[in-house]
């Protein structure tokens, strides 16, 4: 008697202990989850070849790439600095005004985008002095010299989308319009260092962001 | 006819009423302390990862920020775990032949994510969400403690539905102003009247509906 009241309670725990961890560690996917049913054992897929997200449709040339329409076959000129990175001296594709309206609230934004991704190396003020700089990595150009001051915004934009010689590109972690308010901060950077030399930028006082992922919530 | 009970019957049963109470305070102690406990709830155990990662040195000594890596914690319920070529953004230069790194190297080259072991696991049926904390004024280290100053990461805080509510019942004691909010290092010695200001300016909902059991569970 008291032996199968005993297995009964051990099975009704068992049965209880069971029930918290099915609640606690549900068979869902969430983000990052390890999968079993998948061969790569992730739970997070890629999107299949050629999937268009809805609201993701980047027909906006300029914006979503920092070309310029219609130019193709472009070769551009090189050169290599004082730290052995190879630049360019020529931008033949890259567009030269913002797509967007910069407005004060861009360049703040893109002031704290700067400090978090592109400080690291670039430095607080974009000389290539960064703390990573100091760690050992390869001092990228500075922005405070003729070429990078001449150079269109579209150019910016193109390197932080597909990056540049040692530098990997940040597309993934940084969004479009996020990336035109890191350009335009930079060009405050420029004008901050060079004030007698540079236009200052044009500020709009048109407050409304372009909607730029139409249907998206990016 | 003789007594059944002897006279100090009448001392037992008072003396065990009281050692009953005792008793059963004793023992409701000892479970919710063992409930509390760094042995049932994991904080303060540091977790060893498959690479020896360090937060202290790189956020702590290099000052890189949280978002460097953890890109989407301002926008989505996930805070973001940075895939391997986050790692390599610096690594393909600084300490590139380390043997501590090859597991980073392995996951780069094989493309395969690198397996880091969790510290902060909620139960599956709360639905927490980064991007509204962080968005509404509190900061990392609120739950997170200083983990810019820990080696290897550890939980500070239980994560229990208790600790939740000490924070949803009065979040005036925990909002903290807009750029401190991935300092983890912050010290609140706001006045009062601050507190109420900021949870003013943040629009914080009313302790009724932070409390609500639907804002966590649904």
């Amino acid at each position: 008697m008291l032996r199968s009241s005993f297995l009964l309670i051990s099975a009704l725990l068992i049965f209880t202990s069971a029930c918290r961890y099915d609640m606690q560690d549900q068979p869902k996917y969430k983000p990052y989850k390890k999968s079993e049913f998948f061969a790569d054992g992730r739970a997070s897929r890629d999107l299949p070849a050629g999937v268009v997200p809805r609201g993701f449709l980047r027909d906006d040339k300029s914006f979503f790439t920092g070309k310029k329409e219609g130019v193709t076959n472009v070769q551009v000129q090189t050169t290599t600095d004082a730290s052995g990175n190879t630049v360019v001296t020529s931008f033949p594709d890259a567009i030269e005004e913002f797509p967007i309206p910069v407005t004060k609230e861009l360049i703040d934004r893109g002031q704290e985008r700067y400090n978090i991704y592109c400080i690291v190396c670039h430095g607080p003020t974009g000389n290539g002095d960064g703390m990573i700089v100091r760690r050992g990595f390869v001092r990228p150009p500075t922005y405070h010299d003729d070429r990078l001051r001449n150079a269109p915004v579209g150019h910016f934009y193109d390197v932080i989308t597909n990056g540049w010689g040692r530098m990997n590109g940040y597309a993934e972690k940084i969004q479009p319009a996020d990336r035109w308010a890191i350009v335009a901060y930079i060009r405050a950077l420029q004008y901050s260092q060079n004030p007698n030399g540079m236009k200052p930028l044009v500020i709009s006082e048109n407050k409304v962001a372009k909607n730029v992922e139409k249907g998206g919530n990016r | 006819m003789a007594q059944v009970f002897h006279k100090s019957a009448n001392t037992i049963a008072k003396a065990s009423i009281a050692l009953a109470v005792i008793l059963a305070g004793l023992s409701f102690y000892v479970v919710t302390q063992l409930a509390r406990s760094s042995y049932l709830t994991g904080t303060y155990l540091e977790r060893q990862q498959p690479v020896q990662f360090s937060h202290k040195h790189h956020v702590g000594d290099d000052g890189i920020d949280c978002r460097y890596c953890h890109t989407t914690v301002e926008t989505t319920a996930s805070a973001g775990m940075p895939s391997t070529q986050t790692c390599m953004n610096c690594h393909s230069q600084i300490w590139a032949d380390s043997p501590y790194l090859e597991i980073v190297r392995a996951s780069y080259r094989e493309n395969k994510p690198i397996e880091w072991e969790r510290v902060h696991d909620l139960p599956e049926y709360v639905y927490f969400n980064h991007s509204i904390h962080v968005n509404k004024g509190i900061g990392c280290s609120s739950c997170h403690g200083d983990v810019a100053n820990m080696p290897a990461v550890y939980q500070v805080n239980t994560l229990q539905m208790e600790w939740c509510l000490s924070c949803h019942r009065n979040p005036e004691e925990f909002v903290r102003p807009k750029e401190e909010i991935y300092n983890t290092a912050w010290v609140n010695n706001l006045t009062p009247e601050e507190k109420k200001k900021l949870k003013e300016e943040y629009k914080i909902r009313p302790a009724e509906m932070l409390t609500s059991c639907s804002t966590c569970h649904r």
